[in-house]
């Protein structure tokens, strides 16, 4: 075979790949919005479920999500920035900062169903939070501090060496350099990392699990000690262990549109963001 | 004062530096301070023991081996190391009240322990499950047996997982080990061939404006929540695997394996061609230069020199199979048998966890046991990230970069 | 008046600086030159203690800037880089307004005074000669400039808080022509305010802009001396060697 005809295979080969495997991932996502298009309306956005959560709607889901982005931002964006800033402006290039990197990366790598564990333990049992907002925030918000670290450190790492000597030149302390010249020029790239990790906090199901996600419960939650229901979780129970799996799955088709909604909203978000705001 | 708040600031950044440590050291200290408690437990369900007859010689059992009698896979005292004598299963129940007069039996059961020494004495070969506050104490001819603890030796090669058996509970990880390392093996062996070959065709082949539709599109894939996937494979993949394979359940590893590449193939494509795109085109022009065609360029130049970037996204990929647990708990079938086949059920310890605790009473051996299997799973992700660290070490080293 | 004493600079074990001493006077303008490498910028750089920016590096030997040594404990760096302006080789303004960029060391500084920061930012851009240029746009991105506006307003900025001394590394070496022949221009007029110590790698300029030329090669100083005898009767066969350009 000659490496004409062998090159003319191979690039069919990978042609053929290429359609197959982009077809099967648009599949996916045509298959969930053509089934689910249909349920989505006015209705099943603001009403909690009814009739063992084969009708009704979805209403208490999505506020049970919204509180959890809610409550794990708070957690994870400041010490996720504050922590980003240490590690590319303030810690040097020592075995500290080589240490702190492989500890970020590990914990990245750890899989969400141990932050499920963990945050049972501490949060729930230990310090007796309950199966609460609080708890649930806290484990998510500690999930998500890896994805914000790092956004945040490259967006950091971006900007040009020059603004910084020229800025602590002209006699302004690191600090100053750090508030007025570094953070407002990362500005647009460290919010697309914000967003990009709440789309990751809104799907996430295991560390919910036994931190806050309740099975059903219509009513909306009052405070921070409260459980709630959540999108992600909300599907998986009407999508395996419902009181009717049939009647119930058009629910499911219309949580799990919501859901990649959600994700989609937070990319298109990200992206213009980051085509808007870049000033340099 | 403007120093002051810069000291401040500057020790408040230190400490948020070192958060990650922290969360890790945290979570190392809670999972492996509540999963060791196993090693405490008992073998028998709390608030019971066993009994047998003081002729009997063995002195105390191991989980697997209370199972056994009382599945009456053993038969013999024999083959336990004891005297030849058949094994007489006794589990007290309401009915043997029924075989005594109130009067024989006492107004608050006081005379209940005697009767149930009488049975065991008379029964040579007897093994009896009894609640602890009947337990016949200083009898003649009883011997209660000596409370084992559940040890790792039973737990790591322990092949049953039956949390919730009477009257020792098996907590036998083998075959849990085993469903996560076989569906996360076939989901890396079906993703990286068909993620490669995606790589390949974006970073070589695609056309500009096929790139600039597909790149977002795999990234956008990457973010969607592992229950939708879950859910996509509940309904659409386990249906045809029974009907394709005609399989009694859909539910099996080869479900698993699909799923878990379908959710690994955006990261793996990504990163890999990222990896292909940082070849410098200095050393594409010069193997087209030195006649080679497109193809030769490929695989002689462009997948040696990102092949460190490549593996370590098969690493970090095998990582991610592993750890998953949402999308392997809806669609494998949860079965914590041994897997012989990728046309069974079978059960991985993240679903084991996540379908487990809700129902484990807290504090129990059964609640210990799956923080244990965290801890397992934690060392697993552990290696594999270290792993991954030092591939992409080595990947910098051999580029002098 | 600036001046080192045996000084030696090390980056970890590469030692870049060998023993230098020299003086510098006020109200001159000397200018570094020799081949990539030698050193001349890292020397520059010590008088700001931007050195320290870099990561294991070690420092021998005293760097006085008026008599005192700049790298005592109870020296305050911040206070001293503000005594001492930097332009960079690259144009390097702030992704902010014309007018906020020259504003930028008094604000950090904890100037409030409106009035007088506005003043501060007029008269810089005047001794910058970029003032007639941008008066009408001061509310514009400095990025909306030419490299040399970029140049010139970065030299504005340093001005802005008054230093007395200014060390420029580079300043024209990535600009056309015109643009440096208007920075060399700049040059002659500060000198008769500040003390400036200038790095080229561009002879010509050397003998142009400054009064004292050093002459530094492989971390050594070869030769110190004016200008003028430097270009025309150099001491030292390794100068007249580089000057005439037979290596370098």
């Amino acid at each position: 075979m000659n490496k004409k005809t062998s090159q003319q295979i191979a690039f069919i080969i990978f042609r053929i790949l290429g359609i197959f495997v982009v077809g099967i991932l648009f599949w996916i996502l045509g298959f969930i919005i053509y089934n689910g298009i249909g349920v989505i309306s006015w209705k099943f956005l603001t009403e909690p479920p009814s009739e063992g959560m084969t009708g009704g709607g979805i209403f208490p889901a999505i506020v049970g999500t919204l509180c959890l982005i809610a409550g794990s931002s708070i957690v994870a964006f400041p010490l996720g920035i504050l922590s980003a800033i240490y590690t590319s402006e303030y810690a040097g290039n020592g075995y500290i900062i080589k240490f702190i990197r492989i500890m970020t990366n590990n914990l990245g790598g750890i899989p969400s169903i141990i932050f499920g564990l963990f945050g049972m333990s501490l949060f729930v049992n230990t310090l007796g939070f309950g199966d609460s907002i609080l708890a649930g925030s806290l484990t998510l918000g500690l999930l998500c501090l890896p994805l914000v670290i790092r956004t945040t450190e490259e967006a950091l790492k971006a900007i040009p060496d020059s603004f910084r000597t020229g800025s602590l030149a002209l006699g302004a302390s690191k600090l100053q350099t750090v508030n007025r010249i570094i953070l407002p020029m990362a500005f647009p790239n460290i919010i697309t990392g914000l967003i990009l990790s709440i789309g990751r906090i809104s799907g996430e199901t295991a560390p919910i699990l036994f931190t806050v996600a309740a099975y059903f419960l219509p009513k909306l939650p009052t405070s921070i000690f409260d459980q709630v229901m959540a999108l992600p979780y909300h599907l998986y129970v009407i999508a395996v262990s419902g009181t009717d799996l049939e009647a119930s799955r058009p629910i499911a088709y219309g949580t799990a549109l919501v859901l990649i909604v959600i994700v989609l909203i937070m990319n298109l978000m990200a992206s213009f963001l980051r085509r808007k705001l870049k000033k340099y | 004062m403007k120093r002051i708040l810069e000291r401040i600031v500057e020790l408040l950044l230190t400490i948020s530096g070192a958060i990650t440590t922290i969360v890790i050291l945290l979570i190392v200290v809670f999972l492996f301070r509540e999963g060791l408690g196993l090693f405490q437990s008992s073998n028998v369900e709390k608030g019971y023991c066993l009994c047998v007859n003081t002729e009997n010689t063995v002195l105390q059992l191991t989980p697997f081996q209370i199972k056994q009698i009382f599945d009456e896979e053993i038969d013999n005292w024999e083959k336990l190391g004891g005297p030849d004598e058949e094994i007489v299963v006794f589990r007290f129940s309401d009915s043997f009240l029924d075989s005594y007069s109130e009067e024989e039996l006492g107004k608050n059961l006081e005379f209940l322990p005697e009767k149930l020494g009488e049975v065991i004495r008379g029964t040579p070969g007897i093994i009896a499950y009894l609640p602890v506050q009947y337990q016949p104490i200083n009898q003649r001819g009883v011997r209660i047996l000596q409370d084992g603890k559940i040890k790792l030796s039973d737990f790591l090669g322990g092949s049953e997982w039956i949390p919730t058996a009477t009257p020792s509970p098996q907590f036998g990880v083998l075959p849990l080990i085993l469903g996560t390392l076989w569906v996360s093996l076939f989901a890396i062996l079906i993703a990286l061939p068909l993620g490669l070959g995606v790589a390949i065709y974006l970073s070589e082949l695609a056309g500009e404006q096929m790139r600039k539709i597909l790149k977002p599109a795999i990234e956008l894939l990457a973010g969607i929540p592992s229950v939708v996937y879950g859910f996509f494979g509940l309904v659409i993949i386990v249906p045809l695997i029974q009907k394709g394979f005609h399989l009694p359940v859909g539910e099996t590893a080869f479900a698993g394996s699909i799923i878990l590449a379908i959710m690994a193939l955006p990261t793996i494509i990504t990163v890999a061609e990222d990896a292909m795109q940082t070849t410098p085109q200095a050393m594409r022009e010069a193997s087209l230069a030195l006649g080679a065609n497109h193809w030769q360029t490929i695989y002689k130049v462009i997948i040696p020199y990102s092949i460190s970037g490549i593996s370590a996204a098969v690493v970090l990929g095998i990582g991610r199979a592993i750890g998953e647990t949402m999308a392997v708990l809806m669609v494998t079938g949860n079965a914590a048998v041994i897997p012989h086949s990728l046309f069974e059920p079978v059960r991985t310890i993240p679903a084991t966890i996540a379908a487990e605790l809700g129902e484990a009473p807290s504090g129990g051996p059964h609640y210990q046991a799956l923080f244990m299997l965290g801890c397992i799973l934690f060392l697993i992700t552990l290696v594999v990230s270290i792993s991954a660290e030092i591939i992409s070490k080595n990947k910098s080293q051999a580029k002098g970069i | 008046m600036i001046e080192a004493k045996n000084v030696n600079f090390y980056y970890g074990n590469f030692q870049a600086l060998k023993d230098i001493s020299m003086v510098m006077d006020d109200h001159t303008v000397t200018a570094f030159i020799g081949p990539s490498g030698c050193g001349k910028s890292t020397f520059l750089r010590l008088f700001n203690r931007m050195n320290e920016l870099i990561a294991n590096t070690r420092l021998t030997g005293e760097c006085l800037v008026n008599g005192e040594n700049i790298y005592q404990k109870s020296i305050d760096v911040t206070e001293l880089r503000k005594k001492i302006g930097m332009v960079f080789q690259k144009p390097n303004p702030f992704p902010q307004s014309i007018f906020e960029n020259v504003a930028y060391g008094l604000r950090v500084d904890g100037v409030k005074d409106k009035h007088f920061i506005k003043q501060r930012v007029e008269e810089s851009l005047v001794s910058a000669a970029l003032w007639n240029e941008v008066k009408d746009k001061l509310k514009k991105s400095a990025f909306e400039l030419s490299g040399g506006q970029q140049q010139r307003l970065c030299i504005a900025r340093a001005l802005a808080i008054s230093p007395s001394i200014i060390l420029m590394d580079e300043p024209a070496s990535a600009l056309d022509p015109i643009s440096t022949s208007k920075i060399e221009d700049l040059i002659h007029v500060l000198k008769k305010d500040y003390t400036i110590v200038i790095v080229t790698h561009n002879m010509q300029q050397a003998a142009r802009v400054s009064d004292k030329t050093g002459f530094f090669m492989l971390g050594t100083l070869i030769e110190y001396n004016d200008t003028r005898k430097m270009f025309l009767n150099p001491e030292k066969e390794e100068t007249q060697n580089y000057i005439t350009g037979r290596f370098g």
